[in-house]
């Protein structure tokens, strides 16, 4: 392996733990590898071992090499084509789970009536999609890697073809039903599990919609908090804001709830109870965003309060994942590893290294950390490396009071989202471009320092002029944002979550994930300052809450307070514990109760037991 | 390094537990002689060629009731298995997590030792005889159908590492008791494993077995009371 910091291929990022000389070679391997690959043993990868103690630890060599910038991303990310769930009239979706037509066992979904007025959807009261998980069997990560098998969520584009993890495009006051067929083969071998819990990350979505962990859910088996099995469940996703029992739906409300508490970029991955990290690997994650009047996705918008930011082929969703593949290209994941598998492959929206043709003129791009455990620090730098300046706008999907001008960094912790404007009006047609992480991680605790010139995951080329000229803008001013009063955050009681490492897992509060039983009840309509510890040097923990954001009021570092950055003084849903950091932030809960989950997003830490159950109760 | 013991304790119970060594080491099998406290242990494992074409190694272990076993023949291949790590001597969470285990075991009623399999491996091979095991199965009440082994030190060792009850951090991996917390469950025909804190409540354990038996549909495990 070279060596050089004058080359930025992928391959050059070392991920062996310094110091860690590995010893003589063993053809010692892990039979699920061999599985995957039907490769012989004689063809298998060196596995190292290192010295003493870690001597029987199983050391991943690198993932092979690949040649950048072989693969084009689609110029357009298209939205996801609806399917009419009324042609059927046994499979109409229905507040009730339809389990006598081989729905799963779900609760039935709350507000129902409040939302269509009959227990059956009626002619367009909703857009409505179906999803199908299935196996693809000939995903190319990279053309120096042979097709392989993943798992995604199939819709359909307009024109009937198959959409493999495809973004939706939901719209503030217009319900969503999601229909997820599980079609995934029981008899999968390897890691990942074919019974899938589908969490729409940041929706402000009622608990049986949610994607709790325990409401797994295939043919054959139901988890532990549904109550029989099926063959699809329907989600509800009512596109309301939060904050709908205090700010109801009326003539000056026509969509119901807090229009401050507006979400923006959202995804959707699987939250099987102790299997996230791993089928979240095998490919389960997509994209869904939700616009309103004021960030209406329509940058020709007549409505003088509409911010028209980039929007249609300009309004980009980037995912990014960590991935590790054997000497035959095969993309592992260690299920037996208390550390799970740490990638040294990113891909972005699936591809490694691939190029994004870009119009000369402004973008919005969606950042995404998709995880399952690697924090990124992304700079968009010329040829030259230098670093370029863009536009901060929204983190965790929220649009920030105002934009952060001039910026060069988006750091994002599992989960974490940044959008960001860029605009390529400023560059020669033929410049190139890349986004390149420079944070410097070697396994799955937590990231390094940060260290130039970075791995380069994409690459832009600015190959033509825009067909029209660019009207988006990126106003002054975004979206209002209401912060908890002095009196509303002096009369909130204060909750304390230690986030440590246990008997060689991961607790919260000293207690291992529970999902039968709440350790925390929250009344409907309470307010709550929650402080999340991480009292240990030795690990991050990415902190999701479900359901309700949160605004960060303190950070603190080694028990002394540290300001919060410019980009997290918005609404958060993922709050990154560094090492022996603290947070302290407002929570309301509002609008449905229910069961509802925090964890830390390292998916690996959350799979070892980093999760509790709190629930919302009238 | 928050909440891991570190090496110090570990010093202190090998040697508490140096006075037992002998005691326990009388009536062994033959085949179970390699014991050994320093690193040569360690050496031995790297040659071992036939271990490399299963995850898991074929080694010799001993269970309770004195019965040679291949681990990965007899204990793992094609089974749905629960797999913790302990010793006798182990006053910490020892004790709870084997309890906890017991519960698990009274809900698995009929399918344990049928359709699931129940291992407790001892971290303590040097003290923790199959007698020794035996009587600590009879203290504590466990039923048939749940094996506790032991066996060559460096065999133990290899298994700990195989099944993931390690850390990379080189003191927090030496100290016995930090390998105690947690159980491996897993379903080898289907190549899919998991896991479940030992201290979790019996029945997160549980619902974890259920999702990798295949026969049971639904996961939920009513608390054993």
């Amino acid at each position: 392996m070279k060596h050089s910091e004058d080359d930025f291929k992928q391959d050059t990022i070392h991920d062996m733990p310094e110091g860690s000389t590995p010893d003589a070679p063993s053809n010692e391997s892990r039979r699920s590898f061999f599985k995957t690959t039907g490769a012989t043993i004689l063809a298998a990868p060196l596995v190292l071992t290192s010295r003493k103690s870690e001597a029987q630890a199983i050391i991943l060599p690198p993932s092979p090499p690949t040649t950048p910038w072989l693969e084009e991303l689609p110029e357009t990310v298209e939205p996801v084509a609806q399917t009419d769930l009324l042609t059927d009239s046994y499979l109409i979706p229905q507040g009730e789970a339809n389990t006598l037509y081989d729905e799963c066992g779900r609760d039935k979904h709350q507000r129902w009536a409040d939302f269509f007025g009959n227990p059956q959807l009626q002619y367009d009261q909703a857009d409505t999609y179906e999803l199908r998980a299935e196996e693809v069997m000939d995903h190319v990560f990279h053309p120096d890697y042979p097709p392989q098998l993943v798992w995604n969520y199939i819709g359909k584009f307009e024109n009937g073809d198959p959409y493999p993890n495809p973004t939706f495009h939901a719209r503030y006051g217009r319900p969503v039903i999601v229909r997820l067929y599980n079609e995934l083969p029981d008899n999968h071998v390897g890691f990942g599990t074919p019974e899938i819990s589908m969490h729409l990350h940041n929706l402000h979505t009622p608990s049986e919609s949610d994607g709790f962990p325990g409401d797994y859910f295939s043919q054959t088996k139901s988890g532990p908090t549904l109550s029989g099995p099926g063959k699809y469940k329907d989600q509800f996703y009512p596109n309301v804001y939060a904050g709908l029992d205090d700010f109801p739906k009326g003539p000056n409300n026509p969509v119901g709830g807090d229009k401050r508490e507006a979400l923006g970029t959202l995804w959707y991955h699987d939250h099987c109870l102790d299997f996230t990290a791993s089928n979240a690997s095998r490919g389960l994650a997509g994209f869904y965003l939700i616009y309103d009047a004021l960030d209406s996705g329509d940058e020709h918008d007549p409505n003088p309060a509409a911010l028209r930011l980039p929007s249609g082929p300009y309004d980009y969703p980037l995912a990014f994942q960590d991935k590790r593949f054997d000497a035959n290209g095969i993309q592992i994941f260690d299920q037996l590893s208390p550390e799970g598998t740490f990638g040294d492959k990113i891909t972005v929206n699936g591809k490694i290294e691939p190029v994004l043709k870009v119009a000369r003129r402004k973008y919005r791009f969606r950042l995404l950390n998709a995880g399952p455990s690697r924090f990124y620090q992304f700079h968009l730098v010329n040829e030259a490396n230098q670093v370029q300046s863009f536009i901060y706008i929204s983190n965790d999907g929220n649009l920030l009071p105002k934009p952060l001008l001039n910026q060069f960094k988006v750091h994002l912790g599992v989960a974490e989202r940044g959008d960001i404007v860029v605009d390529f009006s400023k560059y020669a047609l033929g410049t190139e471009l890349y986004l390149a992480n420079r944070l410097i991680q070697t396994d799955t605790r937590g990231p390094g320092n940060v260290r130039a010139p970075g791995m380069r995951v994409l690459k832009f080329i600015i190959d033509r002029e825009p067909s029209e000229p660019d009207v988006s803008r990126v106003p002054s001013t975004l979206r209002p944002i209401r912060r908890p009063t002095l009196a509303e955050i002096a009369a909130a009681p204060v909750r304390t979550w230690i986030f440590s490492r246990k008997n060689s897992m991961w607790s919260i509060n000293d207690k291992f994930v529970d999902v039968n039983s709440p350790a925390a009840r929250i009344a409907a309509g309470g307010m709550e300052i929650w402080e999340l510890q991480n009292p240990s040097g030795g690990w991050s923990h990415p902190v999701h809450i479900h359901f309700e954001e949160g605004h960060i009021l303190k950070r603190f570092k080694n028990g002394v307070e540290v300001p919060v950055p410019a980009h997290e003084k918005g609404r958060k849903d993922v709050y990154v514990l560094g090492p022996s950091e603290s947070i302290r932030l407002f929570m309301r809960f509002r609008d449905f109760p229910g069961k509802y989950v925090m964890h830390c997003h390292n998916m690996i830490h959350e799979d070892h037991a980093m999760m509790v159950r709190w629930d919302i109760v009238v | 390094m928050n909440k891991e013991k570190t090496n110090m304790n570990t010093r202190r119970e090998i040697l508490a537990g140096m006075g037992l060594a002998t005691l326990g080491l009388i009536g062994l099998n033959t085949a179970w002689k390699k014991l050994s406290l320093d690193d040569t242990a360690l050496n031995a494992i790297e040659n071992r060629a036939a271990l490399a074409t299963t995850q898991f190694p074929n080694v010799t272990l001993y269970t309770h009731e004195g019965e040679a076993v291949k681990f990965y023949d007899d204990l793992i291949r094609d089974k749905v298995v629960a797999i913790n790590m302990m010793y006798a001597q182990c006053a910490g969470i020892c004790p709870k997590a084997t309890a906890n285990l017991l519960q698990v075991q009274e809900m698995l009623g009929e399918r344990a030792g049928r359709d699931v399999f129940m291992y407790s491996i001892t971290l303590q091979p040097e003290l923790d005889t199959p007698r020794g095991l035996r009587q600590y199965t009879e203290r504590y009440g466990i039923k048939s159908g749940w094996k506790f082994l032991t066996g060559a030190p460096e065999d133990i060792e290899l298994v700990r590492y195989r099944l993931g009850f390690f850390d990379s951090d080189a003191k927090v991996d030496d100290v016995k008791e930090n390998h105690t917390g947690m159980v491996r469950i897993g379903n080898d025909a289907l190549n899919r494993w998991s896991m479940a804190a030992s201290l979790s409540e019996p029945n997160q354990i549980m619902a974890t077995i259920n999702h990798l038996d295949p026969k049971i549909v639904h996961t939920f495990a009513d608390k054993y009371s």
